[in-house]
């Protein structure tokens, strides 16, 4: 977008502007009164954005979409603590096999508990909250009536759902980072930490674990990406808050609905829940890309398409509210 | 962008100006997924259609280039697809107890199990080699893996979805010469990479077999000569047998199983990825994880033999065929591609891993219900067919395997008679 450099004498507007943020009406209309079409600081649009992402991380809905999530990791390390603790230090195989993956190994090594609570969350708690922040991003602020508010400072659309979708994507890494987080707390408390047998059966230290679970988090959170966009365009759609959560989170349960049909085999390869598995190949040894190459392919495709289509949707649309 | 771009109507006039512009927009999102639909389409088609242009070979000299192949080390990714058709999906599975926790009795991380899965569906297999004493074969699984390890004598299984070990010595002269692939404790017809496959399709060839080189390809990035091999007699349900082979150092690089029948090929088993350079020596090491359950080998054998009769009732196993000929008469009619095995049970009755006499009325029903009933000069009977191999079941009790036809199956019959 803007690609002008910030005038020196321009360092101070942007500060300006931040601590206005909370009230959109306040120093953003005068801050460029001349020319509104000139293209602004970039730094103005970085204020834009932090304003964006501490409004939505004071909300009491995202504390308790990250306390739900932050309790999933040591829900499970409780359970499974329990099971093995009286029966002597067995395996703790899953007798169906049916739990999340890498719950085999929890028990001898609390970092897998930050791949199990992934495992875990992945398919629906995480997609969940992602879709809720994602759905009331731009309809939220339409059923509040602030919307038109925040369009009446010189931000112009295609900036505000930029700053709407950064915001959205930082909460995607947020909430992925605080279930590896709990988990690897809940994990250190439960269970013994060392070194580390990937799945392909050989070793790495304790240290290179640890760079694994790091690099499966943000594999994790990438792979929400796509689903945000296509939360955004929802939000777009609707005036309604509720209701593009709810058709986004919808949209979630009929991808996956659709993604266990093996009948629709031909079609799983373009659902964008399809590779989110795949995040498990990074503790192969050698990291096995095929997968992971694909899902950031398909991710990035959602993103394109859906993001253009929010866009689309939303610098045409009538803003009634 | 003007901020507040208005979209409102202030008028009759400009109101289609705007509703044109405003549709204008969609052109960007339809075209951004133009653009990806046609580039997935095209991509393949593009990255395919350069067969490479390598000298012209006899088909002879392909064999020998692969039959000198001396490559001892390499590491890829292998993919390999079945399609065996047969009556239940995944029946294959069924008999095989594999998946997750389904292998209580059968104890552990065995491979026989494991390897079995493979004759159903598509498995992606790493593997590494490093000369005869160091091989490993893992099949990736969604978010697990099941990895077989042989360093210096001894061999190892490690299951990471139940966390299970299965531990053995390796078998005395079978790691002599072969390929890495040739995993020593690999269950005999479940063959798992082109040198195998190559090796026993070769083996029936003879005057009944055409073979040919069938132009070139790419496979795995590298350049290869496709063998082609047909048979020539009439009544084989096999189609074609087409083997890619490197044009530089002879290893197979993919073999391809088609049915008479046509439609989808019944094995398609390829490297995706194969480097020929000495793998990392860590790839070798094994030690087993703290806390995981090690099986040795010696407490299995009594508990593997069950799933290993079913294993060799399996349809689409004609080398476990001969593994019956001690149990009860066995007798090979024909020759070449329409061979076909004729066994008598020892009592004369029924389906050799699930005797009749016990059979309850409902899985005789079952079974009916699988096969079609024909009728002859024998008698009357039951044939079982998969898009390969089909079985004749004669209601006296004996049985008629070949991949070969139904009508085939019928003559056999007839003529022993």
């Amino acid at each position: 977008m803007s690609q002008a450099e910030g005038a020196p004498r321009a360092g101070t507007a942007p500060r300006a502007a931040t601590a206005g943020a909370a009230d959109p009406t306040g120093p953003r209309g005068p801050l460029r009164p001349g020319d509104p079409a000139r293209p602004r600081n970039p730094l103005w649009t970085l204020g834009l954005l932090r304003s964006e992402i501490t409004t939505l991380l004071r909300r009491h809905r995202t504390y308790a979409l990250l306390g739900v999530l932050a309790a999933v990791p040591v829900l499970i390390g409780i359970a499974v603590r329990i099971e093995t603790g009286g029966g002597g230090g067995g395996a703790g195989g899953p007798d169906g096999g049916a739990g999340p993956a890498f719950l085999a190994q929890v028990t001898n090594n609390g970092l897998f508990l930050v791949f199990a609570a992934l495992a875990a969350t992945l398919p629906v708690f995480l997609p969940m909250a992602v879709g809720v922040v994602a759905g009331d991003a731009i309809a939220g602020e339409a059923s509040s009536g602030t919307l038109r508010y925040l369009l009446v400072a010189p931000a112009g659309r295609t900036r505000l759902l930029l700053v709407k979708y950064a915001a959205v994507l930082a909460f995607c890494l947020i909430a992925t980072l605080v279930v590896a987080a709990s988990a690897l707390g809940a994990g250190a408390l439960l269970f013994p930490m060392g070194e580390v047998t990937t799945i392909s059966g050989t070793r790495i230290g304790f240290g290179e674990g640890l760079v694994r679970a790091v690099l499966t988090s943000l594999v994790v959170a990438v792979s929400l990406t796509g689903f945000a966009a296509l939360g955004l365009f929802v939000s777009t759609l609707t005036g309604s808050g509720i209701g593009a959560m709810a058709a986004t989170v919808g949209l979630l349960i009929t991808v996956q609905i659709l993604d266990s049909i093996p009948q629709l085999s031909g079609v799983h390869p373009y659902l964008f829940a399809h590779y989110w598995m795949s995040f498990a190949d990074v503790l192969r040894e050698p990291v096995h890309w095929d997968d992971l190459i694909k899902n950031f392919q398909l991710q990035g495709l959602y993103v394109a398409v859906f993001g253009s289509a929010a866009w689309a949707r939303f610098t045409a649309k009538d803003i009634t509210a | 962008m003007a901020p507040n771009d208005s979209a409102e109507t202030t008028g009759e006039a400009t109101s289609t100006v705007v509703g044109r512009r405003k549709a204008a927009r969609y052109i960007v999102p339809v075209a951004v997924a133009g653009v990806a639909a046609a580039t997935i389409g095209l991509v393949p088609a593009l990255a395919s259609s350069g067969d490479p242009d390598l000298p012209e070979i006899s088909a002879q000299q392909l064999i020998e280039k692969i039959a000198a192949s001396d490559e001892e080390q390499l590491s890829g990714t292998f993919k390999i697809s079945t399609d065996l058709g047969l009556p239940l999906d995944g029946l294959a599975g069924s008999f095989a107890p594999g998946g997750a926790g389904g292998d209580k009795d059968g104890g552990a991380a065995a491979p026989q199990d494991k390897l079995m899965e493979l004759t159903s569906g598509t498995h992606t297999l790493r593997v590494a080699a490093d000369g005869p004493e160091r091989q490993k074969l893992s099949i990736l699984g969604e978010a697990s893996e099941y990895s077989l390890i042989h360093n210096r004598g001894e061999v190892w299984a490690y299951d990471s979805e139940s966390d299970e070990v299965y531990h053995a010595e390796a078998p005395e002269g079978r790691d002599g010469g072969k390929h890495a692939e040739k995993a020593p404790k690999a269950p005999e017809g479940a063959p798992a990479t082109p040198k195998d496959f190559a090796e026993q399709a070769l083996a029936v060839a003879g005057d009944t077999t055409s073979v040919t080189v069938d132009g070139t390809a790419q496979v795995a990035g590298r350049d290869a000569y496709q063998l082609l091999i047909k048979p020539k007699q009439s009544g084989s349900t096999i189609g074609s047998v087409r083997i890619a082979v490197d044009a530089e150092n002879g290893v197979p690089l993919k073999f391809t199983l088609s049915a008479a029948s046509g439609g989808k090929a019944v094995v398609d088993a390829g490297f995706t990825k194969v480097d020929f350079s000495r793998p990392a020596a860590s790839t070798f090491d094994f030690t087993p994880p703290k806390g995981a359950e090690v099986t040795e080998a010696d407490e299995l054998e009594t508990g593997g033999d069950e799933h290993g009769a079913a294993q060799k009732a399996l349809p689409g196993q004609l080398a476990e065929l001969d593994a019956l000929a001690g149990e009860g008469g066995f007798n090979v009619i024909g020759k070449g591609w329409t061979s076909i095995a004729e066994i008598t049970s020892p009592g004369g009755k029924g389906l050799p891993a699930a005797g009749s006499d016990d059979m309850p009325a409902e899985a005789q029903g079952f079974l009916d219900a699988l096969g079609d009933k024909v009728t002859g000069k024998f008698g009357s009977g039951t044939v079982f067919t998969t898009r390969l191999v089909n079985a004749l079941l004669t209601d006296d009790g004996r049985v008629y395997v070949g991949a070969v036809t139904k009508d085939a199956l019928v003559r056999a019959a007839d003529a022993a008679q």
